[in-house]
Protein backbone atom coordinates (compact mmCIF):
# COMPACT_ATOMS: atom_id res chain seq x y z
CA UNK A 1 0.00 0.00 0.00
CA UNK A 2 1.30 3.57 -0.62
CA UNK A 3 0.34 6.50 2.25
CA UNK A 4 0.42 10.02 1.45
CA UNK A 5 1.25 11.69 5.04
CA UNK A 6 0.16 15.55 5.50
CA UNK A 7 3.56 17.35 6.51
CA UNK A 8 1.97 19.36 9.60
CA UNK A 9 4.64 22.72 9.18
CA UNK A 10 4.70 26.41 9.57
CA UNK A 11 6.64 26.92 5.69
CA UNK A 12 9.69 27.42 7.83
CA UNK A 13 9.33 24.14 10.04
CA UNK A 14 7.98 20.32 10.29
CA UNK A 15 6.04 19.70 13.23
CA UNK A 16 6.57 17.32 15.72
CA UNK A 17 2.48 15.90 14.81
CA UNK A 18 3.67 14.93 11.59
CA UNK A 19 6.16 11.79 12.92
CA UNK A 20 3.26 10.10 14.94
CA UNK A 21 1.23 10.14 11.80
CA UNK A 22 4.80 8.87 9.41
CA UNK A 23 4.90 5.86 12.35
CA UNK A 24 0.92 4.99 11.51
CA UNK A 25 1.89 5.22 7.79
CA UNK A 26 4.19 2.51 8.11
CA UNK A 27 2.10 0.30 9.44
CA UNK A 28 0.23 0.33 6.01
CA UNK A 29 3.31 0.38 3.60
CA UNK A 30 5.29 2.72 1.68
CA UNK A 31 5.34 6.13 3.15
CA UNK A 32 5.12 9.17 1.10
CA UNK A 33 5.12 12.73 2.63
CA UNK A 34 3.22 15.97 1.22
CA UNK A 35 4.26 19.86 1.76
CA UNK A 36 2.10 21.99 0.65
CA UNK A 37 3.16 25.16 1.38
CA UNK A 38 4.60 28.74 0.05
CA UNK A 39 8.63 29.29 -0.23
CA UNK A 40 8.47 25.95 2.38
CA UNK A 41 11.62 24.02 0.42
CA UNK A 42 12.96 23.46 3.61
CA UNK A 43 10.39 21.72 5.30
CA UNK A 44 10.37 19.47 2.55
CA UNK A 45 14.69 18.74 2.99
CA UNK A 46 13.80 18.03 6.75
CA UNK A 47 10.94 15.89 5.77
CA UNK A 48 13.26 13.67 3.52
CA UNK A 49 15.48 13.29 6.24
CA UNK A 50 12.51 11.35 8.57
CA UNK A 51 13.79 7.74 9.05
CA UNK A 52 11.58 5.39 6.41
CA UNK A 53 10.49 7.90 4.20
CA UNK A 54 10.35 7.45 0.25
CA UNK A 55 9.08 10.45 -1.99
CA UNK A 56 8.55 14.06 -0.34
CA UNK A 57 5.93 15.63 -2.60
CA UNK A 58 6.34 19.00 -2.68
CA UNK A 59 3.50 21.54 -3.55
CA UNK A 60 5.49 25.16 -2.97
CA UNK A 61 2.37 28.05 -4.08
CA UNK A 62 0.86 30.84 -2.55
CA UNK A 63 -1.93 29.07 -2.33
CA UNK A 64 -1.47 26.83 0.07
CA UNK A 65 0.59 29.00 2.23
CA UNK A 66 -1.79 28.66 5.22
CA UNK A 67 -3.00 25.17 4.33
CA UNK A 68 -6.72 26.63 3.43
CA UNK A 69 -8.90 23.44 2.84
CA UNK A 70 -10.89 24.56 -0.08
CA UNK A 71 -6.77 24.79 -2.25
CA UNK A 72 -5.25 22.03 -0.69
CA UNK A 73 -7.78 19.72 -0.60
CA UNK A 74 -7.94 19.39 -4.32
CA UNK A 75 -4.32 18.98 -4.38
CA UNK A 76 -4.29 15.97 -2.08
CA UNK A 77 -7.56 14.50 -3.88
CA UNK A 78 -5.19 14.40 -7.22
CA UNK A 79 -2.60 12.91 -5.63
CA UNK A 80 -4.58 10.08 -4.51
CA UNK A 81 -5.07 8.85 -7.80
CA UNK A 82 -1.61 7.32 -7.17
CA UNK A 83 -1.59 6.52 -3.75
CA UNK A 84 -3.82 4.02 -1.77
CA UNK A 85 -4.10 5.83 2.01
CA UNK A 86 -4.40 9.12 2.56
CA UNK A 87 -2.92 9.66 6.78
CA UNK A 88 -2.88 13.07 8.67
CA UNK A 89 -2.27 13.72 12.03
CA UNK A 90 -5.38 14.64 14.18
CA UNK A 91 -4.12 18.15 14.63
CA UNK A 92 -6.83 21.34 13.95
CA UNK A 93 -5.04 21.42 10.54
CA UNK A 94 -5.24 17.39 9.63
CA UNK A 95 -8.82 17.80 11.24
CA UNK A 96 -9.94 20.66 9.06
CA UNK A 97 -8.33 19.04 5.38
CA UNK A 98 -9.02 15.13 5.80
CA UNK A 99 -12.62 14.78 6.30
CA UNK A 100 -12.94 17.34 2.80
CA UNK A 101 -10.16 15.25 0.96
CA UNK A 102 -12.86 12.05 2.29
CA UNK A 103 -15.98 13.73 0.34
CA UNK A 104 -13.69 14.47 -2.84
CA UNK A 105 -12.66 11.03 -3.17
CA UNK A 106 -16.54 9.19 -1.82
CA UNK A 107 -14.48 8.19 1.25
CA UNK A 108 -15.64 7.36 4.75
CA UNK A 109 -12.91 8.92 7.20
CA UNK A 110 -11.74 6.89 10.22
CA UNK A 111 -10.71 9.90 12.76
CA UNK A 112 -8.33 9.69 15.48
CA UNK A 113 -7.18 6.05 15.12
CA UNK A 114 -5.20 4.78 18.28
CA UNK A 115 -4.10 1.42 16.84
CA UNK A 116 -3.37 -0.07 13.00
CA UNK A 117 -4.94 -3.92 13.53
CA UNK A 118 -5.27 -4.84 9.66
CA UNK A 119 -5.01 -3.17 5.93
CA UNK A 120 -8.19 -1.58 6.83
CA UNK A 121 -8.62 -2.20 10.18
CA UNK A 122 -8.24 0.49 12.55
CA UNK A 123 -9.30 1.33 16.39
CA UNK A 124 -10.44 4.42 17.46
CA UNK A 125 -11.79 6.22 20.63
CA UNK A 126 -15.76 7.24 20.72
CA UNK A 127 -17.75 8.68 23.30
CA UNK A 128 -15.22 10.77 24.85
CA UNK A 129 -12.64 7.92 24.87
CA UNK A 130 -15.14 5.94 27.35
CA UNK A 131 -15.21 2.93 24.43
CA UNK A 132 -12.81 1.99 21.96
CA UNK A 133 -14.25 1.07 18.46
CA UNK A 134 -12.31 -1.58 16.40
CA UNK A 135 -13.64 -0.37 12.72
CA UNK A 136 -13.16 -1.90 9.07
CA UNK A 137 -13.27 0.17 6.35
CA UNK A 138 -14.62 -1.41 2.54
CA UNK A 139 -13.42 1.81 0.68
CA UNK A 140 -11.34 1.38 -2.13
CA UNK A 141 -8.93 4.21 -0.82
CA UNK A 142 -8.55 5.26 2.75
CA UNK A 143 -7.98 8.69 4.69
CA UNK A 144 -6.99 8.33 8.33
CA UNK A 145 -6.22 11.00 11.11
CA UNK A 146 -4.08 9.74 13.56
CA UNK A 147 -4.19 10.52 17.78
CA UNK A 148 -0.19 11.83 18.32
CA UNK A 149 -0.44 10.44 21.81
CA UNK A 150 -0.70 6.53 20.28
CA UNK A 151 1.73 5.76 18.13
CA UNK A 152 5.70 6.77 18.66
CA UNK A 153 7.67 9.62 16.71
CA UNK A 154 9.42 8.57 13.89
CA UNK A 155 12.97 9.50 14.01
CA UNK A 156 13.86 12.60 12.47
CA UNK A 157 17.27 11.02 11.19
CA UNK A 158 18.16 8.82 8.67
CA UNK A 159 15.88 9.06 5.97
CA UNK A 160 17.13 9.72 2.48
CA UNK A 161 13.33 10.58 0.17
CA UNK A 162 13.53 12.01 -2.66
CA UNK A 163 12.10 15.41 -3.47
CA UNK A 164 9.34 15.75 -6.18
CA UNK A 165 7.92 18.90 -7.18
CA UNK A 166 3.90 19.09 -7.92
CA UNK A 167 1.29 21.24 -8.86
CA UNK A 168 -2.43 21.68 -8.48
CA UNK A 169 -4.95 23.98 -9.09
CA UNK A 170 -3.59 26.62 -6.69
CA UNK A 171 -6.39 29.20 -4.78
CA UNK A 172 -10.17 27.84 -5.57
CA UNK A 173 -11.21 31.38 -4.93
CA UNK A 174 -13.51 30.34 -2.38
CA UNK A 175 -11.23 31.86 1.08
CA UNK A 176 -8.64 33.84 2.48
CA UNK A 177 -6.75 33.76 5.09
CA UNK A 178 -6.90 36.99 7.38
CA UNK A 179 -4.52 36.93 10.53
CA UNK A 180 -3.50 34.45 12.85
CA UNK A 181 -2.74 35.20 16.66
CA UNK A 182 -0.74 32.30 17.69
CA UNK A 183 0.63 32.58 21.53
CA UNK A 184 4.49 33.34 21.49
CA UNK A 185 5.81 31.26 24.28
CA UNK A 186 9.29 29.74 25.50
CA UNK A 187 7.26 27.00 27.17
CA UNK A 188 6.60 23.74 25.80
CA UNK A 189 3.68 23.15 23.08
CA UNK A 190 1.55 20.66 25.16
CA UNK A 191 1.35 17.99 22.91
CA UNK A 192 5.15 17.82 22.99
CA UNK A 193 5.68 18.34 26.81
CA UNK A 194 7.40 15.98 28.71
CA UNK A 195 6.26 17.79 31.75
CA UNK A 196 2.54 19.27 32.40
CA UNK A 197 1.21 21.50 34.93
CA UNK A 198 -2.29 22.12 34.60
CA UNK A 199 -4.77 23.87 36.76
CA UNK A 200 -8.67 23.66 37.40
CA UNK A 201 -11.56 25.59 38.65
CA UNK A 202 -10.52 25.84 41.99
CA UNK A 203 -7.98 28.34 41.10
CA UNK A 204 -10.62 31.04 41.42
CA UNK A 205 -9.31 33.84 38.87
CA UNK A 206 -6.87 34.31 35.78
CA UNK A 207 -4.52 36.31 38.49
CA UNK A 208 -4.39 33.22 40.81
CA UNK A 209 -3.88 30.58 38.14
CA UNK A 210 -1.36 32.55 37.24
CA UNK A 211 0.57 33.02 39.99
CA UNK A 212 -0.22 29.40 41.64
CA UNK A 213 0.65 27.64 38.60
CA UNK A 214 3.56 29.19 36.32
CA UNK A 215 5.98 29.51 39.21
CA UNK A 216 5.61 25.49 39.64
CA UNK A 217 5.96 25.20 35.76
CA UNK A 218 8.50 27.55 35.11
CA UNK A 219 10.44 25.43 37.78
CA UNK A 220 9.95 22.31 35.85
CA UNK A 221 10.33 23.86 32.93
CA UNK A 222 6.71 21.98 31.86
CA UNK A 223 3.82 23.32 29.83
CA UNK A 224 1.01 24.45 31.13
CA UNK A 225 -2.56 23.18 31.05
CA UNK A 226 -6.24 23.65 32.68
CA UNK A 227 -9.59 21.94 32.74
CA UNK A 228 -12.56 23.10 30.48
CA UNK A 229 -13.73 25.06 34.05
CA UNK A 230 -11.07 26.60 33.94
CA UNK A 231 -10.96 27.19 30.26
CA UNK A 232 -15.01 28.05 30.61
CA UNK A 233 -14.52 30.18 33.25
CA UNK A 234 -11.61 32.66 31.92
CA UNK A 235 -8.62 32.36 34.11
CA UNK A 236 -6.74 30.73 30.72
CA UNK A 237 -7.19 30.74 26.82
CA UNK A 238 -9.04 28.00 24.89
CA UNK A 239 -5.62 26.98 23.40
CA UNK A 240 -4.80 25.35 27.07
CA UNK A 241 -7.65 23.12 27.24
CA UNK A 242 -6.70 19.82 28.11
CA UNK A 243 -9.32 17.01 27.28
CA UNK A 244 -11.90 15.53 24.54
CA UNK A 245 -13.13 19.07 23.82
CA UNK A 246 -9.15 20.34 23.84
CA UNK A 247 -5.85 18.63 23.67
CA UNK A 248 -4.97 15.62 23.91
CA UNK A 249 -1.45 14.90 25.87
CA UNK A 250 0.60 12.16 27.12
CA UNK A 251 3.57 13.53 28.89
CA UNK A 252 5.92 11.30 31.13
CA UNK A 253 4.55 13.54 34.00
CA UNK A 254 0.90 15.41 34.15
CA UNK A 255 0.60 17.42 37.42
CA UNK A 256 -3.13 18.39 38.29
CA UNK A 257 -4.09 20.89 40.35
CA UNK A 258 -7.19 21.69 41.71
CA UNK A 259 -8.45 19.59 38.89
CA UNK A 260 -11.59 16.99 40.14
CA UNK A 261 -10.92 14.44 37.16
CA UNK A 262 -14.27 15.23 35.17
CA UNK A 263 -14.52 12.44 32.55
CA UNK A 264 -14.11 14.53 29.53
CA UNK A 265 -10.95 15.65 31.07
CA UNK A 266 -9.69 12.55 32.10
CA UNK A 267 -9.99 11.47 28.36
CA UNK A 268 -7.49 14.43 27.49
CA UNK A 269 -4.81 13.03 30.13
CA UNK A 270 -5.04 9.38 31.20
CA UNK A 271 -2.56 8.37 28.89
CA UNK A 272 0.08 10.22 30.67
CA UNK A 273 2.97 7.80 32.06
CA UNK A 274 2.58 9.54 35.50
CA UNK A 275 -0.21 11.56 36.66
CA UNK A 276 0.19 13.59 40.19
CA UNK A 277 -3.14 15.09 41.81
CA UNK A 278 -3.38 17.95 44.24
CA UNK A 279 -6.85 18.35 45.65
CA UNK A 280 -8.04 19.27 48.83
CA UNK A 281 -11.53 16.58 48.38
CA UNK A 282 -9.71 13.42 48.97
CA UNK A 283 -12.98 11.84 46.98
CA UNK A 284 -12.22 13.79 43.98
CA UNK A 285 -12.03 11.53 40.67
CA UNK A 286 -8.97 12.39 39.54
CA UNK A 287 -7.47 10.24 42.47
CA UNK A 288 -9.00 7.05 41.17
CA UNK A 289 -6.29 7.84 38.19
CA UNK A 290 -3.25 9.42 39.73
CA UNK A 291 -0.28 7.66 40.57
CA UNK A 292 0.63 9.94 43.36
CA UNK A 293 -2.00 12.24 44.95
CA UNK A 294 -1.40 14.90 48.04
CA UNK A 295 -4.81 15.83 49.51
CA UNK A 296 -4.80 19.58 50.96
CA UNK A 297 -4.86 23.52 50.16
CA UNK A 298 -3.26 23.97 47.03
CA UNK A 299 -2.52 27.39 48.32
CA UNK A 300 -0.41 25.82 50.76
CA UNK A 301 0.80 22.99 49.17
CA UNK A 302 1.62 24.36 45.74
CA UNK A 303 3.93 27.50 46.68
CA UNK A 304 5.70 25.54 49.45
CA UNK A 305 6.67 22.58 46.75
CA UNK A 306 8.10 24.83 44.24
CA UNK A 307 9.87 26.42 47.09
CA UNK A 308 11.38 22.82 47.71
CA UNK A 309 12.19 21.82 44.37
CA UNK B 1 -30.52 35.01 4.46
CA UNK B 2 -31.91 31.51 5.93
CA UNK B 3 -29.19 29.72 8.09
CA UNK B 4 -29.85 25.94 7.52
CA UNK B 5 -29.15 24.28 11.30
CA UNK B 6 -28.15 20.33 10.86
CA UNK B 7 -28.36 18.60 15.14
CA UNK B 8 -28.27 14.98 16.38
CA UNK B 9 -29.60 13.52 19.07
CA UNK B 10 -27.08 11.97 20.93
CA UNK B 11 -26.58 10.51 24.85
CA UNK B 12 -26.40 13.62 27.11
CA UNK B 13 -23.16 14.48 27.71
CA UNK B 14 -23.37 14.31 31.46
CA UNK B 15 -24.39 10.14 31.52
CA UNK B 16 -21.56 7.69 31.57
CA UNK B 17 -21.61 5.50 28.21
CA UNK B 18 -21.97 2.14 29.05
CA UNK B 19 -20.53 -0.71 26.60
CA UNK B 20 -22.61 -3.78 26.22
CA UNK B 21 -20.88 -6.94 27.36
CA UNK B 22 -21.06 -8.73 24.62
CA UNK B 23 -18.66 -5.81 22.33
CA UNK B 24 -21.64 -4.65 19.72
CA UNK B 25 -21.41 -0.95 21.21
CA UNK B 26 -22.69 1.34 23.91
CA UNK B 27 -26.19 0.40 26.00
CA UNK B 28 -28.44 3.38 24.69
CA UNK B 29 -31.55 1.27 26.12
CA UNK B 30 -33.20 4.04 28.96
CA UNK B 31 -30.02 6.34 28.95
CA UNK B 32 -31.06 10.09 28.64
CA UNK B 33 -30.42 11.74 25.11
CA UNK B 34 -30.20 15.09 24.39
CA UNK B 35 -28.91 17.76 21.38
CA UNK B 36 -25.60 17.33 20.22
CA UNK B 37 -23.72 19.99 22.46
CA UNK B 38 -21.98 21.56 19.47
CA UNK B 39 -25.21 21.67 17.79
CA UNK B 40 -26.75 23.82 21.09
CA UNK B 41 -24.11 26.35 20.11
CA UNK B 42 -24.79 26.32 16.18
CA UNK B 43 -28.30 26.61 16.93
CA UNK B 44 -27.71 29.52 19.29
CA UNK B 45 -25.23 31.36 16.72
CA UNK B 46 -28.22 30.96 14.16
CA UNK B 47 -30.64 32.80 16.10
CA UNK B 48 -28.07 35.56 17.23
CA UNK B 49 -27.65 36.31 13.55
CA UNK B 50 -31.36 36.40 12.98
CA UNK B 51 -31.47 38.23 16.41
CA UNK B 52 -28.69 40.91 14.22
CA UNK B 53 -30.96 41.23 11.44
CA UNK B 54 -28.11 39.22 9.53
CA UNK B 55 -30.76 36.07 9.09
CA UNK B 56 -34.51 35.86 8.16
CA UNK B 57 -35.40 32.31 8.80
CA UNK B 58 -33.46 29.03 10.60
CA UNK B 59 -34.14 26.39 9.56
CA UNK B 60 -33.50 23.11 11.85
CA UNK B 61 -32.87 19.46 10.71
CA UNK B 62 -32.22 16.41 12.08
CA UNK B 63 -31.12 13.02 10.91
CA UNK B 64 -31.99 10.22 13.00
CA UNK B 65 -34.68 8.17 14.37
CA UNK B 66 -38.31 9.09 15.21
CA UNK B 67 -37.40 10.55 18.60
CA UNK B 68 -35.10 12.83 17.26
CA UNK B 69 -38.06 15.30 16.82
CA UNK B 70 -37.77 15.55 20.61
CA UNK B 71 -34.01 17.12 19.11
CA UNK B 72 -35.76 19.13 16.48
CA UNK B 73 -38.22 20.32 19.08
CA UNK B 74 -35.82 21.63 21.75
CA UNK B 75 -34.12 23.87 18.17
CA UNK B 76 -37.46 25.21 17.70
CA UNK B 77 -38.23 26.23 21.42
CA UNK B 78 -34.60 28.28 21.49
CA UNK B 79 -35.36 30.35 18.41
CA UNK B 80 -35.82 27.97 14.85
CA UNK B 81 -38.59 28.67 12.48
CA UNK B 82 -39.41 25.01 10.94
CA UNK B 83 -37.45 21.59 10.92
CA UNK B 84 -36.80 18.45 9.16
CA UNK B 85 -36.56 14.91 9.96
CA UNK B 86 -35.09 12.64 7.97
CA UNK B 87 -36.09 9.79 9.57
CA UNK B 88 -34.21 6.76 9.82
CA UNK B 89 -33.71 4.09 12.18
CA UNK B 90 -30.20 2.86 10.85
CA UNK B 91 -26.68 4.59 12.04
CA UNK B 92 -25.90 6.91 9.83
CA UNK B 93 -22.32 8.00 8.78
CA UNK B 94 -20.64 11.15 8.53
CA UNK B 95 -20.52 11.38 4.65
CA UNK B 96 -24.07 9.81 4.09
CA UNK B 97 -25.43 12.91 6.45
CA UNK B 98 -22.98 15.30 4.37
CA UNK B 99 -25.02 13.78 1.38
CA UNK B 100 -28.20 14.30 2.87
CA UNK B 101 -27.67 17.83 4.05
CA UNK B 102 -26.35 18.46 0.32
CA UNK B 103 -29.49 17.46 -0.68
CA UNK B 104 -31.55 19.78 1.52
CA UNK B 105 -29.30 23.29 1.01
CA UNK B 106 -30.22 22.34 -2.83
CA UNK B 107 -33.23 23.25 -1.93
CA UNK B 108 -33.30 25.65 0.69
CA UNK B 109 -30.60 27.54 -0.46
CA UNK B 110 -29.42 28.62 2.73
CA UNK B 111 -26.63 31.53 2.73
CA UNK B 112 -24.95 29.65 5.92
CA UNK B 113 -24.93 25.72 7.08
CA UNK B 114 -24.20 26.44 10.72
CA UNK B 115 -22.98 22.86 12.40
CA UNK B 116 -21.46 21.55 15.38
CA UNK B 117 -17.60 20.68 15.01
CA UNK B 118 -18.47 17.14 15.90
CA UNK B 119 -20.88 14.62 17.66
CA UNK B 120 -20.49 13.63 20.90
CA UNK B 121 -21.40 10.19 20.43
CA UNK B 122 -18.81 9.09 17.51
CA UNK B 123 -16.50 11.64 17.71
CA UNK B 124 -15.81 11.78 14.29
CA UNK B 125 -15.73 15.59 13.73
CA UNK B 126 -16.09 15.16 9.90
CA UNK B 127 -20.08 16.35 8.49
CA UNK B 128 -19.54 19.36 8.20
CA UNK B 129 -16.44 19.49 6.53
CA UNK B 130 -17.45 16.52 4.04
CA UNK B 131 -20.57 18.69 3.05
CA UNK B 132 -18.44 21.83 2.46
CA UNK B 133 -16.48 19.67 0.12
CA UNK B 134 -19.40 18.25 -1.33
CA UNK B 135 -21.09 21.49 -1.89
CA UNK B 136 -17.98 23.18 -3.39
CA UNK B 137 -18.15 25.92 -0.80
CA UNK B 138 -15.67 27.21 1.68
CA UNK B 139 -15.84 26.09 5.41
CA UNK B 140 -14.85 27.98 8.55
CA UNK B 141 -14.79 24.97 11.25
CA UNK B 142 -13.90 25.32 14.97
CA UNK B 143 -15.55 28.47 14.89
CA UNK B 144 -14.47 30.64 17.71
CA UNK B 145 -16.32 33.98 16.49
CA UNK B 146 -18.53 34.61 13.19
CA UNK B 147 -19.15 37.53 11.86
CA UNK B 148 -21.40 38.23 8.72
CA UNK B 149 -20.42 40.94 6.80
CA UNK B 150 -21.93 41.09 2.69
CA UNK B 151 -22.10 38.75 0.90
CA UNK B 152 -19.21 36.91 3.00
CA UNK B 153 -18.51 35.53 6.53
CA UNK B 154 -15.74 36.31 8.32
CA UNK B 155 -14.75 33.07 10.99
CA UNK B 156 -12.53 33.35 13.77
CA UNK B 157 -11.26 29.60 14.72
CA UNK B 158 -9.88 27.48 17.34
CA UNK B 159 -6.65 26.37 15.98
CA UNK B 160 -3.41 24.45 17.99
CA UNK B 161 -1.59 27.28 19.04
CA UNK B 162 -3.87 29.68 19.26
CA UNK B 163 -6.52 31.55 16.85
CA UNK B 164 -6.70 31.82 13.22
CA UNK B 165 -9.11 34.03 10.97
CA UNK B 166 -10.58 33.56 7.67
CA UNK B 167 -13.11 35.21 5.39
CA UNK B 168 -15.30 33.01 3.41
CA UNK B 169 -17.68 33.42 0.50
CA UNK B 170 -21.12 33.18 1.05
CA UNK B 171 -22.41 30.07 1.11
CA UNK B 172 -20.22 28.68 3.62
CA UNK B 173 -20.25 26.51 6.14
CA UNK B 174 -19.22 26.85 9.82
CA UNK B 175 -18.55 24.44 12.25
CA UNK B 176 -19.06 25.42 15.94
CA UNK B 177 -16.33 25.43 18.76
CA UNK B 178 -16.40 25.61 22.79
CA UNK B 179 -16.16 29.28 23.05
CA UNK B 180 -17.98 30.49 20.65
CA UNK B 181 -21.31 31.29 22.82
CA UNK B 182 -23.04 29.86 25.57
CA UNK B 183 -26.46 28.76 24.35
CA UNK B 184 -30.02 29.65 25.96
CA UNK B 185 -32.26 27.93 27.22
CA UNK B 186 -35.48 27.69 25.64
CA UNK B 187 -38.42 29.34 27.90
CA UNK B 188 -41.66 27.49 28.95
CA UNK B 189 -43.87 29.25 26.60
CA UNK B 190 -41.82 29.17 23.88
CA UNK B 191 -41.42 25.21 24.54
CA UNK B 192 -45.27 25.60 24.17
CA UNK B 193 -44.54 27.66 20.94
CA UNK B 194 -42.36 25.59 19.20
CA UNK B 195 -45.17 22.66 18.84
CA UNK B 196 -47.25 24.26 16.71
CA UNK B 197 -44.15 25.19 14.35
CA UNK B 198 -43.94 22.94 11.07
CA UNK B 199 -42.05 20.12 11.30
CA UNK B 200 -41.52 18.03 7.51
CA UNK B 201 -40.80 14.26 8.20
CA UNK B 202 -38.89 12.87 4.89
CA UNK B 203 -36.50 9.50 4.17
CA UNK B 204 -33.10 9.69 2.97
CA UNK B 205 -34.64 7.87 -0.14
CA UNK B 206 -36.37 11.48 -0.65
CA UNK B 207 -33.20 12.44 -1.13
CA UNK B 208 -32.03 9.88 -3.91
CA UNK B 209 -28.71 8.81 -0.55
CA UNK B 210 -27.71 5.29 0.04
CA UNK B 211 -26.56 5.39 3.77
CA UNK B 212 -25.54 1.63 4.01
CA UNK B 213 -22.39 2.21 6.07
CA UNK B 214 -19.11 2.17 4.60
CA UNK B 215 -17.42 0.77 7.88
CA UNK B 216 -18.02 -1.78 10.21
CA UNK B 217 -17.76 -1.65 13.67
CA UNK B 218 -16.36 -5.67 14.62
CA UNK B 219 -15.96 -4.69 18.38
CA UNK B 220 -16.57 -2.17 21.13
CA UNK B 221 -14.35 -2.17 24.61
CA UNK B 222 -13.40 -1.05 27.70
CA UNK B 223 -10.86 1.44 27.63
CA UNK B 224 -7.79 0.14 29.78
CA UNK B 225 -8.59 0.84 33.09
CA UNK B 226 -5.93 3.14 35.16
CA UNK B 227 -5.57 1.62 38.80
CA UNK B 228 -5.22 4.47 41.51
CA UNK B 229 -2.09 5.01 42.93
CA UNK B 230 -0.84 6.15 46.58
CA UNK B 231 -1.40 9.08 48.26
CA UNK B 232 1.15 10.84 50.28
CA UNK B 233 1.17 12.81 53.48
CA UNK B 234 2.82 15.97 52.60
CA UNK B 235 4.93 18.15 50.40
CA UNK B 236 8.06 16.78 51.44
CA UNK B 237 7.36 13.41 50.70
CA UNK B 238 5.65 14.63 47.35
CA UNK B 239 9.22 16.49 46.65
CA UNK B 240 10.82 13.20 47.02
CA UNK B 241 8.84 11.52 45.12
CA UNK B 242 9.07 13.90 41.98
CA UNK B 243 12.34 13.69 42.51
CA UNK B 244 12.84 10.33 41.95
CA UNK B 245 10.81 10.96 38.33
CA UNK B 246 13.80 12.79 37.36
CA UNK B 247 12.04 15.50 36.53
CA UNK B 248 13.37 18.32 39.08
Amino acid sequence: MKTLVWVEHDNAEMKDATLAAVTAASKLGEVHLLVAGSGCRAVAEQAAKVAGVGKVHLADDAAYEHALPENVAPLIADQMGHHDAFVAPATTTGKNIAPRVAALLDVMQISDILSVEGDKTFTRPIYAGNAIATVESSDAKLVITVRGTAFDKAATEGGSGTIEEITGAGDAGLSSFVSAEIAESDRPELTSAKVIVSGGRALKDAETFEQVITPLADKLGAGIGASRAAVDAGYVPNDYQVGQTGKIVAPEVYIAIGISGAIQHLAGMKDSKTIIAINKDEDAPIFQVADIGLVGDLYKIVPELTEKL
Amino acid sequence: MKILVPVKRVIDYNVKPRVKADGSGVDLANVKMSMNPFDEIAVEEAIRLKEAGKAEEIVAVSIGPAKAQETLRTALAMGADRAILVETDDEVEPLAVAKILKAIAEEETPGIVMLGKQAIDDDSNQTGQMLAALMGRPQGTFANTVEVDGDSVVVKREVDGGLETVKLTLPAIVTTDLRLNEPRYASLPNIMKAKKKPLDTKSPSDYGVDTAPRLKTTNVSEPPVRQAGEKVEDVDALVAKIKALGIA
